[in-house]
């Protein structure tokens, strides 16, 4: 009889004490992790809330609507209209309870590396209150001036031209790229980038326009 | 068994530097270092994984039991990751901002797993804490140097981005504004092309150095001639 103290671990024992161990170390660290996840939720849901509303600020004077856009949410299903395969939101801005504008999601398909996507206003009289991309990955220094952080033309950033546009004042065939034959001025170097939000705009306005009655309700 | 800290530090800031001597982690140094702001950034938050997971590692080490260190060793860092994810996105929101999408990168980092397998695994929790950090650091240094540079041939300006992290400031304008901008510094080629460049100044460096000691070796010795 060998002394079981010194006896190797036969592969079986060794397998169970391992897979234990295994399992106490995983259970351990899901347990810190969900411990942090919940400690943070509040604060997560908070900043991205605040996040949403400093963006939607930038294409709506904040000033133009009193009610709690956020709350007043249509929520879309895969709408490819608006480009979004898988849904998306609209956010109804009100004053005095009558509907001043919308705030929508947009997605330009077709940039040069992917999707854009867009966040833009439209006003009740059909007039753009503003464009922001806000998911992108056109190349650096030469298609991402559609995002105005990136625009070295500060004073007059790129796509800033829409804001006040509407199909009144720019029938909609116009909504192109020059070198499309529209209207919308590009920079050279990098036409594929503005082009694809340009036409998501256009796509977007015409959207607005067709569910007039379901959006400005 | 016990290293001495201050040679542990100064393996990680520059002797055995992460990206220059054992070109791990290329990934985000290539990806992330457009500029200062964003490879710095990665950089500490990096350090901060490194230390934290090298620390908590080394302190385990006698229960992980060898035949799953290394799944074990991933799970501590994946949790490390996920836990600075959700504090930074919490906490430090500008800063997530902008770093959000590569924290998750750090996972796959191989340099982490590096340094817990090749140190964190073997030595005290003080130490491998202090590796950690330092690798983490002479990372981040590394990532500062590549991001200036790079934005400086990219776009003519240094610390791009800086008033994402501190309000109030702004980036500094070095080439005049028409500047056409070097679009090549700021793609991958040119984080390649870059670092290439940084080790082969670093092994310039060392090989100067260690030529120099020779000269003097011989010169102390004229009598052997």
């Amino acid at each position: 009889m060998s002394d079981p103290l010194n006896k190797p671990p036969s592969l079986l024992g060794l397998s169970v004490s391992n897979a234990v161990m295994m399992t106490i170390f995983t259970l351990a660290f899901t347990a810190l992790m969900a411990g942090t996840y919940l400690a943070t939720k509040t604060t997560i849901a908070a900043s991205a809330e605040t996040e949403k509303l400093r963006l939607i600020n930038e294409v709506l004077d904040p000033a133009s609507y009193d009610n709690a856009l956020l709350q007043d949410a249509l929520q879309l299903g895969p709408t490819p209209e608006l480009g979004l395969d898988n849904g998306g939101h609209i956010w109804r801005a009100r004053k005095a309870g009558q509907p001043v504008a919308v705030v929508m999601e947009a997605v330009a398909p077709d940039g040069y590396a992917g999707k854009i996507s867009l966040v833009l206003a439209i006003a009740a009289d059909g007039k753009i209150g503003g464009v922001r991309v806000t998911e992108y990955r056109e190349t650096p220094g030469l298609g991402d001036y559609i995002d105005p952080k990136k625009d070295k033309n500060k004073t007059a950033p790129w796509i800033e031209q829409f804001r006040g546009k509407s199909p009144a004042s720019l029938p909609l065939e116009k909504w192109k790229v020059q070198k499309d034959g529209g209207d919308i001025t590009y920079r050279t170097g990098a036409t594929i980038s503005p082009r694809a939000v340009t036409n998501a705009v256009a796509r977007a306005v015409q959207y607005a326009q067709d569910k007039r009655e379901t959006l400005f309700r | 068994m016990s290293q001495n800290l201050t040679d542990v530090a100064w393996n990680g800031l520059w002797k055995q530097n992460a990206g220059l001597v054992q070109m791990l982690g290329m990934c985000p140094i290539l990806a992330v270092s457009t500029s200062i702001v964003n490879g710095v950034s990665l950089g500490l938050a990096t350090a901060l994984v490194m230390a934290a997971s090298n620390g908590v590692s080394s302190a385990l080490r006698n229960y992980i039991p060898y035949e799953i260190r290394i799944p074990v060793f991933i799970l501590i860092i994946a949790a490390l990751v996920t836990m600075l994810d959700l504090a930074m996105n919490a906490w430090m929101h500008p800063i997530y901002l902008v770093l959000g999408i590569y924290i998750p990168l750090i996972v796959t980092n191989c340099l982490v797993l590096a340094r817990v397998e090749a140190f964190a695994a073997k030595n005290g929790v003080l130490a491998s804490t202090v590796d950690g950090a330092a690798m983490g650091i002479g990372l981040a240094l590394l990532l500062g140097v590549l991001g200036g540079i790079r934005e400086f041939f990219g776009n003519g300006a240094l610390f791009n981005g800086i008033e994402l992290v501190i309000p109030g400031t702004h980036a500094i304008q070095i080439l005049s504004g028409d500047y056409p901008g070097f679009l090549f510094a700021i793609l991958p080629p040119g984080a390649f092309i870059t670092l290439a460049c940084l080790i082969a100044a670093k092994n310039w460096a060392q090989a100067r150095k260690s030529s120099s000691v020779r000269v003097e070796a011989l010169g102390c010795a004229p009598g052997a001639h």
